[in-house]
């Protein structure tokens, strides 16, 4: 154990840098050749909001908790037919516009934990970047076609309380 | 195009008293020697520093550190925001452990609101503090290496960091800003195989520590340029409030995580609290190598340990946290962050007071940057490790 | 001995050409396999891919890119010598290429004493970066420039008497003689291995690619570009054409003092002549003239290879640390090491 010579420092570092070379070689390197291969990002990952416009009342709540007030939220109440015949017309609310603005938004969540309705997901999709800054405004719409990349909530890890909340 | 036809009145005025300015700062400093402005552009500094020294030759004469370009108004802003949104924010203080910014933040709140955080959440929340500390550390270990000269040692760090950020990724969402504690507790729980992956993610990182004892610690190059210099005695470091691995490089037997009692896990570990005699440049860099690994170990522990159960108490929907002042600082990568939150019973804060560990670590650099080399105040200023967003809020 | 006979004035044009190939094929090759491939693959990463083939084209890229850039001067620098600096670091390299063989008849000049003009116009480079250093008004290229004068004029040193012993070993200065004696040698009575220096000059071998290392300000003794702490030293202020002068000359450099270091160390253009049985120079068939030139390349290969992968690897030393290396480690090792060469040289 002691008899081992004690190899100077210099030695050691040239070995760590070529070791690393030969396993870059063989193995492969530690990078993804961006456009050609693309990893993908975990399941929780905070990458775009999606609508469920069906959900949204148009409360404004989740414009009211943006720390960068990103989402706006027009909306005008309407005069519904009753559930049953001979009752009071409801009052519903509709939602005329909801726009985020992605050049502004933090991605910090707060407004798709706060909505009561869950109508506001999180979606791994990174890819949205335009060449003009106005084209970050994502409307209704776009909004509703982010919907189909929202992933199923994963399951949660041994000991966990409850059942994943999506 | 001359210059005054250009300008009007006021504006020829402005640039005329700016000029005079400049002019007064230079005539004070350069009576003797060359005025070297270190910053604020410049890539040794993490971000936009600006350190004024006057050389004599190579060595320096008088420094003194101008900070404050990267002033971002946390203060101000955390007065017109409510709780979750300060925590949001909060994040961005140091950004290289930024789950470790929210975390005093909200136990000050939470004791506000005489509310704790069930022993799950408690667990979870120190490994993600911990998390936080290897990313943050080990960027610091490869970025020693290019302050060096050593170009090779950032790329491993970047490397095995990936590993961490997924992991954090995966939980939390957001590998650079998790946004993840609230009060009362988590955002949610972890999820499927978590514990698994960061078992073998902490293997990884033991290698990638003993990978930079070999290729940075053990090269006698770096040692002949880190041993020796910058010595910062004991009581000079108390006296200018260094906290965190430069206290300890110092001979100071003094963590946070230890020292005092905290709903956080960190109790129920068992823990090596590195300090080293010398007060060098490479006591620092040698503690922060150990405390890294030391981290993986925590979470190791923490890891065998968890206990089942909620990660969120009861706490109302919106939170109004009721009148009252709480102070609560922690052992963050940086060093010692505390929160003093001054609440009015509103939904979001009165006053928050953000002591950054950086802030105060740099206020040694007059002291220690008189009489060294050039090359020596890079090494230094690697040693003593700020980052620009702790510094300036 | 060759079948044609070329005029003078197409000798000269066959040597200039060659000589701008004899720079510029090292210069490139360098760069791309040492400096974009094996330092991406030292990091785990694989380096430029999208211009070419695996990136071949990478070179050619950057070579455009700087091109195209604007010329800037500073507009209180002194715009005479700024302009001529990057252009005398560059004529040092030239000047330094005639004087090496790469075969029996492949040579530029034929140099009685090589050696010698070899170390002297090497420092020729030094002024230049001198003077970039301080023409450039930049308080950051001062520091770069001064720390480069002390630097490189202390280096000089330890190579010069590094060299001095092959030259002992040798009896000449001529660096063909030289080349020729080591092939044609024996070692313990061994003529398969012919002499190559190295065995015997091993101290004087290590001084040397320590002195290359420094000469060529890079890392360990990389001070006066201390990319993190200058920026870029005395480099700071050029850019455009001029930096891709001071690029080019850098990676040339490197590449000819790896093939000096070959002819001086390791046998130069040929291979041990007992393999052939070939007994003097009058011997030695054509075909070294073109296999010659190959041999150098990959022994040249393995130097810089070498020079790079201590390049990746280690932090600099500091300023006063490198002085003290030359002065008080390097400059005594190889004073011994000729004490005991000539010592040897008259006894045996």
């Amino acid at each position: 154990m002691g008899l081992k010579p004690k190899v100077p420092g210099l030695v050691k570092g040239l070995g760590v840098t070529f070791n690393t070379m030969m396993k870059t070689f063989t193995e492969g390197a530690a990078t993804v050749q961006y456009p050609h291969e693309k990893e993908a990002p975990t399941l929780r990952a905070r990458g775009v909001i999606a609508l469920r416009e069906d959900n949204c009342t148009a409360c404004m709540l989740c414009a009211r908790s943006c720390p960068d007030w990103c989402i706006y939220i027009e909306g005008h109440k309407e005069l519904a037919p009753p559930r049953r015949a001979g009752g009071a017309p409801r009052k519903v609310n509709k939602l005329d516009r909801f726009d985020i603005d992605y050049a502004l938004c933090m991605y910090c969540g707060i407004c798709v934990e706060v909505c009561p309705f869950d109508a506001l997901f999180w979606s791994p999709e990174y890819e949205y970047s335009e060449p003009r800054i106005a084209d970050l405004l994502h409307d209704k719409d776009k909004l509703g076609e982010w919907m189909e990349t929202v992933p199923e909530a994963p399951e949660l890890e041994v000991g966990a309380d409850k059942k994943g909340k999506k | 195009m001359s210059l005054d036809t250009m300008l009007g009145d006021r504006q020829k005025l402005a640039y005329i008293a700016s000029q005079a300015a400049d002019a007064r700062l230079n005539v004070e400093l350069e009576t003797e020697g060359m005025t070297l402005n270190i910053g604020p552009q410049h890539p040794a500094t993490h971000g936009t520093l600006r350190i004024i020294c006057r050389l004599d030759g190579e060595q320096v004469v008088w420094a003194e550190p101008s900070a404050g370009y990267m002033h971002r108004g946390y203060e101000k802003l955390t007065e017109v925001r409510t709780f979750p949104q300060v925590t949001t924010l909060v994040n961005r203080i140091d950004w290289l452990g930024s789950f470790a910014n929210e975390v005093p933040f909200i136990l000050a709140s939470e004791k506000l609101m005489q509310v704790e955080a069930p022993p799950r959440a408690q667990h979870i929340r120190t490994i993600l503090f911990e998390l936080s500390r290897i990313a943050n550390v080990g960027l610091f270990l490869g970025d020693l290496g290019v302050q060096m000269g050593a170009v090779t040692p950032v790329f491993m760090a970047f490397r095995d960091r990936e590993y961490v950020l997924n992991l954090i990724e995966s939980a939390t969402g957001g590998r650079f800003h998790p946004n993840f504690d609230r009060i009362g507790g988590l955002l949610n729980d972890l999820p499927k195989g978590w514990i698994e992956e960061t078992r073998g993610v902490m293997r990884k990182l033991r290698n990638f520590c003993t990978e930079m004892e070999d290729l940075l610690f053990g090269n006698e190059i770096f040692q002949t340029r880190t041993r020796g210099v910058g010595i910062i005695p004991k009581d000079v470091a108390l006296s200018h409030g260094l906290s965190g691995a430069n206290l300890r490089a110092s001979g100071v037997d003094y963590d946070l995580r230890r020292d005092q009692v905290l709903p956080m896990a960190w109790d129920k570990t068992e823990f090596t609290v590195w300090t080293h005699p010398d007060g060098d440049s490479f006591a620092r860099c040698w503690v922060r190598l150990m405390e890294t690994r030391e981290s993986t170990l925590i979470v190791d522990q923490l890891l065998d340990t968890m206990p089942a159960g909620p990660v969120m108490a009861k706490v109302p929907r919106i939170i109004k946290v009721p009148e009252g002042e709480a102070w609560v600082s922690t052992e963050n990568p940086l060093g010692e962050m505390g929160y003093y939150v001054v609440s009015k019973g509103d939904l979001g804060p009165f006053r928050v007071k953000i002591r950054s560990a950086s802030f105060n670590n740099i206020s040694i650099v007059p002291w220690v940057l008189r009489g060294v080399y050039v090359p020596d105040i890079i090494t230094i200023l690697a040693s003593l490790y700020f980052i620009l967003g702790d510094i300036d809020r | 001995m060759l079948a044609v006979t070329i005029p003078y004035w197409g000798q000269t044009l066959l040597r200039v050409l060659g000589g701008i190939v004899a720079v510029l094929l090292p210069a490139g090759t360098i760069v791309y396999l040492f400096l974009f491939k094996m330092m991406s693959f030292m990091q785990s990463r694989l380096g430029p891919m999208e211009a070419g083939p695996y990136g071949s084209m990478q070179l050619f890229a950057e070579v455009g890119k700087w091109l195209q850039k604007e010329d800037i001067v500073p507009g209180r620098a002194d715009k005479y010598i700024f302009r001529a600096a990057p252009l005398i670091v560059l004529v040092s390299t030239f000047l330094l290429v005639v004087v090496v063989p790469f075969g029996p008849d492949a040579y530029f000049t034929n140099f009685e004493i090589g050696v010698f003009y070899m170390l002297a116009v090497s420092s020729i480079s030094t002024l230049g970066i001198l003077i970039a250093g301080w023409s450039s008004a930049n308080k950051y290229s001062l520091l770069g420039g001064l720390r480069a004068a002390g630097q490189l004029i202390a280096y000089e040193l330890p190579m010069v008497l590094a060299v001095v012993g092959v030259v002992i070993q040798a009896g000449t200065m001529n660096l063909q003689d030289i080349v020729l004696k080591q092939n044609g040698g024996e070692i313990f009575g061994l003529d398969w291995i012919g002499n190559p220096y190295i065995l015997t000059q091993f101290i004087g071998f290590a001084v040397f690619m320590i002195a290359v290392q420094a000469e060529l300000t890079q890392v360990p003794f990389d001070m006066p570009i201390a990319e993190s702490e200058l920026v870029s030293g005395y480099m700071t202020e050029y850019s455009g054409f001029r930096f891709l002068i001071f690029f080019i000359a850098e990676f040339a450099t490197a590449g000819i003092f790896s093939l000096i270091a070959s002819a001086l160390f390791l046998g130069g253009w040929g291979v041990p002549f007992a393999w052939f049985g070939w007994d003097n120079v009058g011997d030695i068939s054509n075909w070294m003239n073109i296999v010659g030139p190959l041999i150098m390349f990959s022994k040249m290969m393995l130097l810089s290879f070498v020079i790079m992968w201590v390049r990746f690897t280690y932090p600099r030393f500091r300023e006063d640390q490198l002085q003290r290396f030359a002065w008080k480690v390097l400059i005594p090792v190889s004073l011994v090491n000729i004490m005991v060469t000539a010592i040897l040289k008259v006894a045996f």
